[in-house]
């Protein structure tokens, strides 16, 4: 995947000279995770920009460059690290063209690793999500496979909105085939996609969480139940046709996430769902989330961040009722 | 033309005091109130004109690497292990005092090559090395005590050795065995802090704190304690940073913020963070900043003793910038060959912060070789100690984490936890 991110900026980058790369450790180093490596080497220090270690100062200044027509894509090394940036994400970024009338855009991109499953110390195992999709005027995507990476970073970057890019670092190094020469998109960034198709019930996952319902549908499949897996891809907007058509199919729903369950993404979700699939429901939409902590110690997250067989532990409680 | 005009007069400024550019700590540009240099210097601030800040006429002109000029530093025991003299610093301990420091210097790298082997063994999940910032932090660790606050950034291995922490007990923060509090940390060493520069206010709330306890400018000066905040070059570009020193100036709180100037914030370069010395920073916020090197165990203790003496008699906070080198990598997830040169780092090895203090001793016939042995073979034994104690940490479990989130759990935590521990004894059952 970071192959695929890695490819889907040097083509932006080719593709619009006012396309920006921002960020701390980004150009020599290639990022710590290295999705930027070899850019300031093809597109130059500046285009590629090495920035001083402070991120509200990142994202301060690309406001300023995106109000004179570039489009800076920020890379905020670590989840735990945004929040230096919050104030001026929420307050600045997200409502610069509410507060100029629609005027102004600030079309930037902030990308940002999340999520644990790596063994990392605190703070760098966080999913922030639902804080930014909480806030009107911000876009928040996010990649669950290489394929989306290459072509939804693309996307971001061609948006004239603000995108919050969240990247799912425990599958930096997942595989997969991804056609570069393709001229366009296979889908829109806004749409939620069905990533396996089922009949008994609906999980609706996005980024690292993707993968987990889907091994968990195949071993659904054994126990004779089928499972359908939808990757929500974009968590704001969302994609409430896709979704909703789904849960009308199955009839039952599972919202999975590694974020704390409180006011996360799946409270959204479960409410929508409720409001508008309220008789084609055969049993209460259910949530598999991370517990209400601050995210535990490394060698207690296997048991903290849903897996498996908490989701069909989920999965079972729903066909049950 | 207002400006342009401002502009040249500090260049002015700077040209009648040229003499004193690069010579930081003359008598004159010492902070103490009433003394002549910042009576003359008020109008001007003056640290700022004191430390020579304006020798270039304009900001464009200074080059970038005069961040990196290490003949400007306080030393007084240079890389080839002999005293060098000072006009105002100098080490007030014995030889004696000086081997206590080698052997805490030389035990803090056992630790540290002792951590990233095991992190290399997969024993850890990440190590951040101190290799080659002994000096720095032994140094500066060895001029503090009760009631002082010690507030490190997360690589302060060497300081908590100091504080007495058993390193057994950091090893579990990056085995993720635990978070940063430790069993064996006294009350004065406050948690290590992973997100660049916070912590640097805290110190400040915890100096204003000290202030409204009587513990600052007390006749007696064991009675006085001051708050020491360790952090790098990287974080002096955060707000944070720079809000601490402004909260420290403005309500004269004893904090003595130290810097360890290892040159990198992983792969950048000082020059990207800064395009001055960075102690020089401290003369725009109104307080003395001073350049120590880093790799001189003797200086570094002298500088930190005279900063905290400054910041616990109530005349407010200091900088100090130790001037030394990251020799291992940012993390033991970093790889340095990306970003810098061998030959540099073989110039810094030959500034070495443990072998110039071994030269010095065996010179001076305080200690001899026998004695090194000796130490040698404390610190395998250390390291002994060490690979035995990582492997025994307690495995963290689980349900004891929603404990901590609260003072009193939320019935929400309450109805979590147990259910929790309901699937989990679901697949005792099931075996």
């Amino acid at each position: 995947m970071t192959k695929a991110l890695n490819a889907g900026l040097r083509r932006a980058l080719g593709a619009d000279p006012k396309v920006l790369v921002f960020g701390e450790d980004i150009g020599k180093l290639g990022g710590v995770f290295r999705v930027t490596e070899g850019l300031q080497a093809e597109f130059g220090p500046d285009r590629v920009v090495d920035s001083p270690l402070a991120e509200s100062g990142i994202v301060g200044a690309s406001v300023g460059l995106a109000l004179r027509g570039y489009r800076p894509v920020v890379e905020i090394q670590f989840d735990g690290f945004v929040y230096p940036a919050f104030d001026q994400i929420v307050s600045q970024v997200s409502r610069m063209r509410f507060r100029s009338h629609g005027r102004f855009s600030v079309p930037m991109v902030i990308r940002i690793p999340y999520g644990g499953g790596i063994g990392a110390i605190e703070h760098h195992s966080e999913s922030p999500e639902a804080y930014f999709a909480h806030t009107p005027g911000l876009k928040v995507v996010t990649c669950s496979n290489p394929l989306d990476a290459y072509w939804m970073i693309q996307q971001a970057i061609a948006d004239d909105d603000p995108v919050i890019f969240f990247e799912p670092k425990r599958r930096y190094h997942e595989k997969g085939e991804v056609d570069t020469e393709a001229a366009d998109a296979p889908m829109s960034l806004y749409q939620a996609r069905v990533i396996k198709p089922g009949t008994d019930a609906t999980l609706l996952a996005y980024g690292p969480m993707v993968r987990t319902c889907v091994e968990a549908a195949i071993a659904a499949e054994k126990e004779g139940r089928s499972l359908e897996v939808v990757d929500l891809r974009s968590l704001s907007p969302l994609d409430d046709a896709t979704i909703l058509a789904s849960v009308r199919r199955t009839g039952r729903a599972i919202v999975v996430h590694e974020a704390v369950g409180t006011l996360g993404m799946g409270a959204e979700i479960a409410a929508r769902i409720q409001a508008e699939c309220f008789y084609e429901l055969q049993a209460p939409v259910l949530r598999v989330t991370g517990y209400d902590l601050p995210y535990p110690p490394s060698r207690t997250e296997d048991g903290y961040l849903p897996d498996l067989d908490r989701v069909l532990d989920a999965v079972d409680r729903s066909l049950a009722y | 033309m207002i400006g342009g005009t401002g502009f040249r007069r500090i260049a002015q400024i700077g040209a009648s005091l040229g003499a004193s550019r690069g010579r930081l700590m003359t008598a004159a540009a010492l902070p103490d109130e009433g003394s002549p240099g910042f009576r003359c210097l008020d109008t001007y601030g003056y640290v700022t004109v004191g430390y020579g800040y304006c020798k270039s006429p304009s900001y464009q002109e200074t080059p970038l690497t005069e961040a990196a000029d290490s003949t400007d530093f306080v030393q007084l025991l240079d890389q080839a292990g002999r005293r060098v003299e000072h006009p105002t610093f100098a080490y007030a301990g014995t030889d004696t005092d000086i081997a206590a420091s080698l052997r805490d210097m030389v035990l803090a790298r056992r630790i540290d090559t002792e951590a990233t082997a095991l992190q290399r063994k997969g024993e850890l999940g990440l190590w951040p090395p101190l290799l080659g910032q002994e000096a720095a932090q032994i140094g500066s660790a060895r001029a503090t005590r009760e009631p002082d606050l010690i507030i490190p950034s997360y690589r302060e291995h060497g300081v908590a050795w100091c504080w007495g922490i058993d390193p057994v007990d950091l090893l579990g923060t990056f085995r993720g065995t635990a978070m940063v509090d430790w069993p064996s940390r006294p009350d004065g060493f406050h948690l290590y802090s992973f997100v660049i520069g916070t912590q640097t206010l805290h110190a400040v709330g915890m100096a204003m704190a000290l202030q409204r306890d009587g513990l600052v400018g007390n006749d007696d000066p064991s009675a006085n304690g001051a708050a020491v905040v360790y952090f790098g070059d990287g974080a002096t570009s955060q707000g944070d940073v720079n809000e601490a020193f402004i909260f420290a100036a403005s309500y004269a709180a004893p904090v003595v913020f130290f810097c360890q100037n290892n040159q990198y914030a992983i792969s950048e370069p000082i020059a990207l963070q800064s395009r001055i010395p960075l102690y020089r920073r401290a003369a725009g916020f109104g307080f003395p900043g001073v350049r120590v090197d880093g790799n001189d165990v003797l200086a570094v203790q002298a500088v930190t003793e005279w900063a905290i003496e400054h910041a616990r008699s109530g005349k407010g906070p200091v900088l100090i910038e130790a001037y030394t080198y990251r020799m291992g990598a940012h993390t033991t997830s970093d790889d340095p060959t990306k970003y810098r040169r061998a030959e540099e780092e073989e110039q810094w090895r030959a500034k070495d912060p443990i072998e110039r203090v071994k030269t010095y001793l065996l010179g001076t016939g305080a200690n001899d070789q026998a004695w090194l042995d000796a130490l040698a073979a404390e610190s395998e034994q250390l390291a002994e100690r060490l690979r035995a104690g990582c492997v025994a940490l307690p495995e963290p479990v689980l349900s004891e984490q929603w404990q901590h989130a609260y003072a009193e759990m939320p019935d929400l935590l309450v109805r979590q936890r147990a259910e929790y521990l309901a699937y989990e004894a679901s697949f005792e059952v099931a075996k």
